[in-house]
């Protein structure tokens, strides 16, 4: 009950706010990768939100700029100044892409809007691999010639970045073999091609649901909150997190929008309202359930302080990994 | 046969007057799309999916299925009229399909592209119907170099040795491979080529070199020779369809060649883009007309299109089965079925029967609707080739350029078409194949993708492509296949020898 | 392509330098590549490093066009495209790059509208109403078509911007 009023009046409150400005054309939310991947999807479901609920009066539009890993539709956005129709979605890539390509470019050069979520990852095995937990993994691992074969989406990404960060930490050698994508490291586990692989549970959840791979577990710093049984026995929430198993690398990514840079603060205002209306909807939360998303909202300078402490988290992990733009 | 009785009760749930008026709507749609090189099946699709999320779902996938089966039939069009493939699939379908528009005889060249992709489609969808749940088992068993030995089988069986200018083939087969690597390489993450130029780092799109290439460089060759239309006169001819027919029977080994080399890949899953030239090329070598290949042979109408569609219908079993989808369209759909609460995966045929079934039967249904539409507008598409050239040129130099941009919405892409159509002149003028060309861009960087994530694998150790029985077999037929022409030379010089010496 | 030369009389770009000027060109591309591929490491270290396969495709390629440079400087001097021809190519490709340019500033629709205009009436024999009537009906139709039914942005300018788009 107490959620309901409180919802209630937080959309009451931000009408009034909203009142101030309002977009006068459609508008466009600017997907820096190609369809049918997580951020278009996420994008979309926004979109889909915004139109059923008529929370605005205009259009919105996706637009997929994948061209030069997103560095493209960064480019376009920093370009966009004084731009109040034009919105991008993010995920780490936001502060990968300018670190490992030297795009003259930065978050900081946008407007924050919000985080809406922040993703998970687990590490996954085959279900039929004797495998059961993290140190089995490693134990295997060490012995191993030639060195298991982990997978994962891209190269120098988020994939190989969680990679090296478990697997230094273990002390082990291992091959990461990168895939175009999470779903065909995904496929290319079910196959038994590869010992192990870092995906999103959205990526591999319809496999595990179908007794093709399993999750080892999960590298956030908590459990999941979803009780919901995906397989016979097992939910989100049984999943160890892998710091119960013995490891102190932990990894999230942010889901999150941000707006171009030099917009007014009621323009700002007006998004940061939308957005809050949008995640107050049953559908945004199925969407964070069905992809077991943590549900993470935060704007203004909540935002601002998790993307600063983020990035340098990424620069010490990529400098590291040897990451770094060198050219 | 349990499929049968399931596939009749989808026929049930799809066959309703309200589902029926959604397969016409959604295959009208679908060809404007796919018309239009700017708006592929994934713009046609997703731009309705918000639509659909306050409908059933098995209506809503009818009615985005069929912009699929839609945009798939109107690839063909502009390829034929205008040497512009609407969509990557298409290329090969330019090779003899736009010779005959030249001769007038577009007409024939849509029915035939047409009814091949419905043969395609077809063989495709019975596939589905009778071996889901085995096939999907297969295509588990694809590591990275059973995806090598894939690929390099299609170019084995693209690649002979052509009349062309030898040494052009190699320039224009090792372009191909390096414009592919240019950007961001995707096993290091290093970006090699760019030379420094930022635009450069997602490498060349094959949509965007193709349009420039294909259709700028044409109207550029089309100028020179003075301002018309080679196809003009194409006569207008309602029973064109009905003549075209009549020929078909003769065709029937290339069909069924391209059925299986298009399910293959489809489920492998190599591709659209793949089997359309391992059709091409099969029909080529094997057919007693494949010398003509090129001079606007029917044949080579039929050969790409019947693989094309056989492969894109059954790489829609993997995405339903597995999850993973085997085109941009399949993924947008395959986002859609998330939004309406289905998982795909494995599951989805034992939880959502109905659903499946009905799909399934639409497939059938969507591609007779197609086909009908299609074939309606035959004479329609063909009588465009009549608009004075004048108006027609900048119009499409507009197309053009409108495709390009809406591949990455990247008005960098606008310049290297326009620089890609001075090139493909160039190249057309001094009898540089493009076909090899083509065909390295597009497989070429998955193909060393693959290679490399094998070895990765393997440590280093080549071993890997003889590793088991699926891969070694492959890896031998590619063998056979490039050397088929040389060795057949070969015995046929060695048998004619003794009859020429007692002359 | 065609066999016999109807252009034999006119002066025109030969043959020759054509051919051999495109593999020039082809030449130095493949020079470009090596440069770029050794310097990222073309070796076999545990597999093909980046610059592999781009190395080898480029030594190939070097020898190809090599090839056909040779074969270029013993082509006949026949006249490829006659100066005629190539003004007549060139009287579109020069338009075209404007054209593009034009996008980046005016807009897709503004400058297709200048473009379609100008090209029939240069190239063709219509009337003027019908220029006028083409180069703004298609502009429109393809803005209803992209930007309002598929809802699919393309460059606009500042008079869509004027008009509220």
């Amino acid at each position: 009950m107490k959620t309901v009023t409180l919802a209630g009046a937080a959309l009451l409150l931000s009408t009034l706010a909203a009142s101030a400005w309002e977009p006068t054309k459609s508008v466009e939310i600017i997907v820096p990768f190609g369809p049918g991947g997580a951020s278009d999807q996420m994008a979309r479901t926004i979109q889909a939100i915004i139109q059923k609920h008529g929370l605005s009066k205009e259009s919105f539009i996706v637009v997929n700029k994948p061209a030069a890993t997103g560095g493209e539709a960064m480019m376009d956005i920093k370009k966009s100044l004084r731009d109040p129709h034009k919105l991008i979605t993010t995920s780490s890539t936001i502060y990968m892409t300018p670190l490992a390509t030297k795009l003259p470019v930065s978050w900081q050069d946008f407007t924050p809007v919000a985080m809406v979520a922040q993703d998970e990852f687990a590490l996954w095995v085959n279900n039929e691999s004797p495998y059961k937990t993290l140190p089995d993994l490693a134990a295997a691992a060490k012995t191993a010639s030639p060195p298991l074969k982990i997978g994962g989406g891209g190269s120098k990404r988020e994939d190989e970045l969680i990679t090296f960060g478990v697997f230094s930490e273990l002390n082990t050698p291992i091959s990461y073999i990168p895939y175009k994508s999470g779903g065909e490291a995904s496929t290319q586990l079910a196959g038994n091609h590869i010992a192990a692989e870092t995906n999103n549970p959205s990526e591999d959840v319809a496999n595990w649901r179908a007794g093709l791979t399993r999750p080892l577990c999960v590298l956030s710093p908590q459990r999941m909150s979803y009780k919901t049984k995906i397989t016979a026995d097992m939910s989100w929430n049984d999943v160890p997190t892998c710091g119960e198993q013995g490891l102190k690398f932990n990894y999230n990514m942010l889901r999150g929008l941000f707006m171009p840079g030099n917009v007014t603060p009621e323009q700002q205002a007006y998004y940061v309202d939308l957005m809050k209306k949008v995640v107050e909807t049953p559908e945004w939360k199925e969407y964070l359930e069905r992809n077991a998303l943590l549900p993470d909202f935060r704007s203004g300078q909540a935002y601002v302080d998790f993307l600063t402490a983020d990035e340098a988290k990424h620069k010490d992990l990529m400098a590291k990994a040897g990451f770094l733009s060198t050219n | 046969m349990e499929n049968i009785s399931l596939l009749l009760e989808g026929f049930q749930v799809a066959l309703t007057w309200h589902n029926i008026a959604f397969m016409f709507l959604g295959v009208l749609l679908g060809i404007v799309v796919g018309v239009l090189p700017g708006l592929g099946g994934p713009n046609g699709v997703a731009i309705l999916l918000p639509l659909t999320f306050s409908m059933e779902p098995t209506s809503a996938i009818i009615l985005l299925t069929s912009i699929y089966w839609g945009a798939l039939f109107g690839g063909a069009i502009t390829a034929v009229l205008f040497n512009i493939p609407g969509e990557p699939w298409s290329v090969a379908t330019t090779f003899d399909g736009y010779p005959m528009a030249q001769q007038g005889r577009a007409g024939e060249a849509l029915t035939a592209a047409f009814t091949a992709s419905f043969v395609g489609a077809i063989a495709g969808v019975v596939l589905i119907t009778f071996l889901a749940p085995l096939v999907a088992k297969f295509a588990l068993r694809f590591g990275p170099a059973e995806f090598f030995a894939v690929f390099f089988l299609t170019f084995c069986s693209f690649i002979g040795m052509g009349k062309e200018n030898k040494a052009k083939i190699v320039v224009s087969l090792s372009l191909g491979f390096l414009l592919a690597g240019v950007g961001i390489d995707t096993i290091s993450g290093d970006m090699r080529m760019t030379f420094g130029v930022g635009e450069l780092m997602n490498g060349f799109d094959f949509l965007v070199v193709v349009i420039g290439m294909f259709g700028v460089s044409e109207i550029l060759l089309t100028l020179e020779e003075g301002l018309e239309f080679k196809g003009k006169k194409a006569r207008i001819d309602p029973i064109v369809v009905l003549r075209t027919w009549m020929q078909m029977p003769l065709y029937f080994m290339t069909f069924v060649r391209s059925c299986l080399a298009g399910i293959w890949l489809g489920i492998s899953p190599g591709g659209a883009v793949a089997a359309s030239f391992m059709g091409y090329g099969l029909a080529k070598r094997f057919s007693r007309r494949g010398k003509k290949f090129g001079s606007g042979e029917i044949e080579g109408v039929i050969a790409p299109e019947t693989a094309a569609h056989a492969a894109g219908t059954s790489a829609l079993l993997p995405m339903l089965a597995l999850g993973i989808p085997g085109s941009a369209t399949a993924a947008v759909l395959l986002g859609g079925l998330m939004i309406w609460g289905l998982q795909p995966g494995p599951l989805l045929f034992v939880e959502q029967k109905d659903f499946v079934w009905g799909l399934i039967a639409s497939m059938y249904l969507g591609n007779m609707v197609g086909l009908f539409v299609v074939l309606a507008t035959v004479p329609l598409f063909a009588s465009i080739m009549r608009i004075p050239f004048a108006l027609i040129a900048p119009v499409i130099l507009m197309v053009c350029a409108i495709g390009a941009f809406t591949v990455a919405n990247s008005s960098f892409d606008i310049w290297l078409m326009l620089i890609f159509g001075a090139v493909g002149y160039a190249f057309k003028k001094l009898d540089y194949p493009l076909a090899p060309m083509v065909l390295a861009l597009v497989l070429g960087d998955r193909a060393e993708d693959a290679f490399r994530q094998a070895l990765i694998g393997s440590a280093g150790d080549l071993s890997v492509f003889m590793d088991n029985g699926l891969v070694a077999t492959l890896m031998i037929i590619s063998f056979a296949l490039l050397l088929w022409s040389p060795i057949s030379e070969l015995i046929g010089r060695l048998l004619r020898r003794p009859a020429v010496a007692a002359e | 392509m065609s066999s016999f030369d109807p252009y034999e009389t006119e002066s025109g770009l030969s043959r020759r330098t054509a051919e051999c000027t495109v593999a020039v060109i082809l030449l130095a591309i493949a020079a470009g590549v090596l440069w770029d591929s050794y310097q990222r490491g073309a070796g076999w270290n545990g597999g093909p490093q980046t610059g592999f396969f781009p190395a080898r495709v480029a030594w190939i390629l070097l020898a190809a066009s090599a090839a056909v440079f040779y074969q270029g400087l013993r082509a006949s001097d026949r006249v490829l495209v006659t100066w005629v021809q190539l003004r007549q190519v060139g009287q579109v490709f020069l338009p075209l790059t404007l054209y593009i340019f034009a996008i980046d500033y005016l807009g897709i629709y503004v400058a297709s509208a200048i473009f379609i205009g100008g090209f029939m009436a240069v190239f063709g024999t219509f009337r003027w109403w019908a220029i006028i009537a083409a180069a703004v009906l298609i502009p429109l139709v393809t803005f209803w078509t992209f930007e309002l039914q598929f809802q699919v942005p393309l460059p606009k300018g500042p008079l869509e911007i004027m008009l509220g788009y």
